[in-house]
């Protein structure tokens, strides 16, 4: 994924600074609270949610199980169409490709719709070493990159900014990239949207070239589909004379009757909306109407990794709704930045690990961003169960085991740095195993609870810093019963 | 009826008054109650933290002690829930790894028998008033893996509205995770207080004497952080209040 990324340090110590900034906290809790409230509402509405969350589920699974079956009538749908299908095999790949189509347009600006994808594999910077400035259109993706920062969630990238912050942005940088944000700007939505409207319109009329990636792709007809609230993305695809989409290979779905499923659940989930307010659906190129050129670059990147794992493939059915975020009590407390990707929440907590694999810290850290509450999986509109695969690659991160690293089949070995842990697992195990040591041990901690400290050393210190430990009873469960049954116990 | 207790590791070394108090309440409502010593942890730290070899023989343990009980009946939700969800995963991975299916048929002899303390109460002994006297405001928090993993409802709360006594406090924020999560509050720390913090305002803001769960693991995360803020709210595990009475109040 993006460079970017690299040398982030693992989860915990970035969520240490998120937890102590209270605008943060305050702005994320706000934020996920009010869309989280506004999601239980609009799909309670649905009487059938059960069901179509189900029909979504399936749908995907039988794709994911076909997938090279589906991608093939894909290419050869947009093909037929009059668009150029591309293969790229990971980022470094992709990129490649889009900067050479840029190139050969002898162009040096492009247009982008918000694109996880192009994030994904750090498009906007890889452009930029070419001399082509990428200019991101979606409201939230322009203040990130206004602000020279990091998306820190997937559908409202800028989600940690207040009102105030984005118009200090707007007044600082717009200038920078094009037409300036106007004198005495204040931070009242209209204006501010007013601002990045006329900054925008700039860039759409002059910009010969738009990229986009596509939230489905239909393989019957070759068909791809962007769903979005503000409408600039149709402004990309429909105004450039040549259109590239970035998509990553899991977003296939087989017919039309199945994308219907999924332009239920999709709003619902994400926005809270019935329905989303501009769905834009692009199928090869036609003589006289939008873009005369259309690529199709198709992104692995780790996704037949992803695949082949029986247990984290489930991770490829997201429709990066972002439900998931929204409901986390860890993503509301450490912020998208801790997450080091793209990807942040439960999803990016199991999908990262996965495309990136457990190698870096951050990565082997991932795994564990998360109490394993639950609530995620709950809300999810595909049903990933999201616990079950973080426990599968704590597994990977402690254990080691098979994976598919580049199509090729692994034996992982166990992350650095938890040597110590393994050991005291195993002690654990050995005395849980053996009820007569356990015992032996409990009435020694007993008879010596009056000299047990306040405070815990080494890893336990951080919870003895901040909550006050149980004391040890004078007698275990197991005496209690023993002396007051006696015989009875088997 | 005889069923066996199954008082969870937790219960046993730390919180045994729990594991008393589910004697006394069961027998109290015609239940003969067992504890099969040769019981141990049912594996769940290990098995979350990503130690699945290392939990392996708790399940044969557990199957072990258990397998001659029609019924298990455990006060905690998350413990229930890992022989419930966990062990069949268990059995499954072992048997896709070429190791045969002894484990997955221990894990389908525990998970089916395997009872939270509530779900028995109602479901199995039909009842929702057990007869119970606690005078004082009470919250209720329901913890992650009673409320998502088991599915356990309005099982607590209709038994806690047939105490005597008792006034329940709704709790803001109730669904919310306390922040504790196992070894999430270790290798966490900074989320985990941060989540700990919010719950324990919550609990605070409802001005309840005493905030009760299903889970002691829970109860002494909120608790910890409680009495470390200095407040006067106690954390009761919910068997104690179902089995304190007006003769053996609870104390
Ligand atoms: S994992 Fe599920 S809830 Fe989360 S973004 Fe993907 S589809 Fe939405």
């Amino acid at each position: 994924m993006s460079g970017t990324y690299l040398g982030m340090p693992a989860f915990p110590e970035a969520a240490h600074d998120a937890v102590r900034n209270p605008t943060l906290r305050r702005n994320l809790r706000h934020a996920t609270h009010t869309i989280r409230d506004k999601r239980a509402r609009a799909v309670a509405e649905l009487e059938d949610w059960a069901g179509l969350r189900a029909a979504a589920k399936a749908i995907k699974d039988r794709t994911l199980r076909h997938l090279d079956h589906y991608l093939v009538r894909l290419e050869q749908a947009v093909t037929a169409a009059g668009g150029t299908v591309h293969w790229a095999a990971d980022a470094a790949e992709a990129n490649r490709i889009v900067t050479a189509l840029v190139k050969a347009t002898g162009e040096s600006e492009v247009v982008k719709v918000k694109s996880m994808a192009t994030q994904e594999t750090g498009l906007n910077e890889a452009l930029e070493a070419e001399g082509i400035r990428a200019y991101e259109t979606d409201l939230a993706e322009l203040i990130v990159q206004l602000g020279d920062d990091r998306p820190t969630h997937i559908l409202v990238p800028a989600i940690h900014r207040n009102r105030g912050e984005i118009r200090d942005i707007f007044a600082e940088r717009m200038g920078r990239w094009g037409r300036p944000a106007p004198d005495g700007l204040t931070d009242r939505p209209a204006d501010l949207a007013e601002a990045a409207r006329l900054h925008l319109r700039e860039k759409f009329l002059r910009a010969k070239v738009g990229v986009s990636g596509a939230n489905f792709m239909v393989a019957e007809t070759g068909t791809l589909v962007v769903v979005e609230s503000e409408g600039n993305g149709r402004m990309c695809l429909t105004l450039p004379e040549t259109l590239i989409s970035v998509v990553g290979i899991e977003k296939v779905v087989p017919t039309w009757r199945d994308l219907e499923v999924f332009l239920q659940v999709l709003p619902r989930s994400s926005t809270a909306e019935r329905m989303n307010p501009y769905t834009s659906m692009w199928t090869g190129t036609t003589d006289g109407d939008g873009p005369r050129a259309f690529h199709l670059v198709l992104l692995d990147n780790g996704r037949s990794d992803t695949l082949a794992d029986e247990v984290g493939r489930q991770a490829l059915r997201c429709i990066r709704c972002s439900a998931c975020l929204n409901v986390c009590p860890v993503y509301e407390r450490a912020g998208g930045h801790a997450y080091g990707s793209v990807y942040p929440g439960p999803i990016g907590a199991i999908l990262t690990p996965q495309l990136r694999g457990t190698g870096s810290g951050l990565d082997a850290s991932l795994p564990y961003a998360s109490s394993l509450c639950g609530a995620c999986y709950e809300v999810c509109p595909v049903a990933i169960d999201i616990p079950e695969v973080l426990v599968h690659l704590r597994e990977r991160v402690v254990q080691g085991g098979e994976a598919t690293r580049n199509g090729v089949r692994v034996r992982l070995r166990p992350a650095k740095g938890h040597a110590a842990e393994r050991a005291a697992m195993r002690a654990a195990r050995w005395a849980l195993d053996h009820p007569a040591a356990l015992r032996a041990g409990q009435r020694l901690a007993a008879r010596t609870r009056r000299l047990h400290p306040r405070r815990l050393p080494g890893p336990g210190r951080a919870w003895s810093d901040t909550r006050d430990l149980p004391e040890v009873p004078a007698e275990s469960f197991r005496d209690w019963w023993q002396r007051t049954r006696g015989g009875e116990a088997r | 009826m005889r069923v066996a207790l199954f008082v969870t590791c937790v219960n046993d070394a730390l919180y045994p008054r729990t594991g008393v108090a589910t004697v006394r309440l069961l027998e109290r409502l015609g239940v003969t109650v067992e504890f099969p010593a040769a019981q141990s942890c049912c594996g769940q730290p290990a098995y979350n933290t990503g130690y699945r070899h290392e939990t392996e023989p708790l399940v044969r343990r557990f199957d072990r002690a258990f397998r001659a009980y029609e019924y298990v009946v455990t006060p905690s939700g998350s413990c229930a829930a890992m022989v419930r969800d966990a062990y069949p995963r268990l059995g499954a991975k072992a048997a896709a790894e070429g190791r045969g299916t002894e484990l997955a048929e221990a894990a389908a002899r525990a998970a089916p028998r395997t009872y939270e303390l509530t779900e028995f109460l109602v479901d199995v002994l039909g009842v929702t008033d057990v007869g119970a006297y606690f005078p004082h405001t009470v919250t209720y928090h329901p913890t992650c893996h009673g409320l998502r993993a088991l599915g356990l409802g309005d099982r607590p709360r209709r038994l806690l509205a047939h105490v005597r006594g008792l006034e329940l406090r709704e709790l803001d924020g109730a669904e919310e995770c306390c922040g504790f999560g196992g070894t999430f509050a270790v290798k966490n720390p900074d989320v985990s207080a941060a989540m700990g913090a919010d719950k324990a305002r919550a609990v605070e803001a409802t001005g309840a004497d005493a905030v009760c769960a299903l889970d002691n693991s829970c109860l002494a995360h909120i608790g910890g952080t409680l009495a470390r803020r200095g407040s006067r709210v106690r954390p009761v595990h919910l068997a104690e209040i179902l089995a304190a009475t007006e003769e053996e109040p609870y104390t």
